[in-house]
């Protein structure tokens, strides 16, 4: 199409509806941070959702947590922000027109978002095996080659002649700083006589019972120290796998972001200064950052 | 002693942003180092706190708000503060359910 423009031969890189760059820029940069506006409120449901079940139940989350292994959740943690500062030196580059430093950095941030989802990957895949999952595909296991102890439990019996009879096989398993404890099928070795009831002893329960008196009342339970799996302890792993995966499919997405904007570089669209794109794209992968950061606290660190 | 873009945007000094990211670093190992402590209730204030301050530093340093219009800092710190009645009206209804409103009923 040639059709005649009355201003033909304006800047390439602005719209003919912004009367400057610099209006262009300011408007570019306010819909960003609606946009970002709206991420915050788009987590903002799951922390709700957090907030409310670990306010009800706070036991399930201290459970739970015991199973993320921290040292890879701060490792993360690290990982993000150096990438944080790598593409906040981009856009440092990009306005001073350092278009090969801009590449490789643009580049260096890249390596490390790929570096938080390995990261990611080990974790989920540990609790994948272990059956650690959402609603209702938690089904918590034990990995028979990697059980690392076995105990027998032991129950008294008071009548017989023998003392202790073997009812139960446990197999445990560590997985970060939680264990699974799975009973399994064995041989139940008895050594105590056949079990014969006692002729002198009723099989009838007593009909009545007494007032409980001044006897003291059951120990609080201390809950730092939960021995067993609370019921719906699933509901944790939901959250965090809906916290987490969303988090990381932000992180997919900022790749794709960075591709584009290498993209963008080898067609010379920052030859000129134009650094509006790298910091459209640093402005979202610091949100990604900050969400981790409250993430890493909120899931890891409840001990 | 600043540089700007020909736009007149802030440009941000080398020396800011390695600062602001070991300070960021620094951040996460006292977040760590704070759990080894058992302050009770405490905690996780703390926690939030320490958060809060490396958002802020990420928001003013890394994402230019210091030097940027106040609008922009406006739109983004009133998803915060949605958020925050979100999260309040949800924890004051849940703080109010009582699981027993008769004692004694149902009888069992």
């Amino acid at each position: 199409m040639a059709a005649q423009h009355p201003d033909e031969g304006h800047d390439p890189n602005l719209a003919h509806h912004f009367e400057s760059a610099q209006q262009q820029y300011q408007a570019a940069k306010l819909g960003m941070w609606l946009f970002l506006a709206t991420e915050i409120l788009f987590f903002g449901g799951l922390l709700v959702a957090y907030t409310v079940y670990r306010g009800n139940h706070p036991e399930v989350f201290i459970f739970g947590a015991h199973f993320l292994d921290t040292s890879l959740g701060a490792l993360n943690t690290v990982v993000l922000i150096f990438s944080s500062f790598t593409i906040a030196w981009a856009v440092r580059a990009a306005q001073l027109k350092q278009i090969k430093l801009l590449k490789w950095l643009i580049i260096a941030t890249m390596l490390c978002a790929f570096a938080f989802l390995s990261v990611k990957y080990v974790e989920y895949s540990a609790k994948w095996k272990h059956g650690l999952l959402w609603a209702g595909s938690y089904d918590p296991h034990v990995d028979h080659e990697e059980a690392y102890e076995i105990i027998g439990v032991e129950r008294e019996i008071h009548t017989g002649e023998a003392d202790i009879e073997i009812v139960e096989i446990e197999e445990i398993q560590q997985v970060g700083e939680g264990e699974i404890v799975e009973p399994i099928a064995a041989e139940i070795e008895i050594d105590a006589a056949p079990q014969v009831a006692d002729p002198d002893r009723s099989t009838i329960a007593p009909a009545a019972q007494g007032p409980a008196g001044l006897a003291e009342p059951a120990a609080p339970v201390d809950p730092d120290a939960i021995p067993v799996e609370p019921g719906n302890a699933k509901v944790f792993f939901s959250i965090y796998f809906l916290m987490t995966g969303l988090h990381g499919i932000h992180v997919l997405g900022g790749i794709v972001a960075m591709l584009w904007l290498l993209k963008c570089l080898r067609r010379g669209d920052f030859d000129g200064g134009h650094f509006t794109k790298v910091d459209m794209v640093a402005l979202y992968w610091h949100v990604v950052d900050i969400i981790w950061i409250y993430l890493f606290l909120l899931l890891y660190l409840i001990d | 002693m600043t540089e700007h873009t020909e736009n007149g945007v802030h440009i941000a000094s080398m020396r800011l942003l390695v600062g602001i990211m070991i300070a960021l670093m620094f951040g996460t190992w006292l977040t760590v180092s704070v759990t080894h402590f058992d302050l009770g209730a405490l905690n996780i204030w703390i926690g939030l706190a320490i958060a809060t301050v490396k958002a802020i530093l990420v928001g003013l340093y890394f994402m230019h708000l210091r030097w940027d219009k106040p609008f922009n800092a406006f739109v983004f710190i009133s998803a915060f503060a949605f958020l925050a009645l979100f999260v309040g009206f949800a924890t004051m209804d849940t703080a109010h359910y009582q699981e027993v409103i008769i004692p004694g009923w149902p009888l069992s």
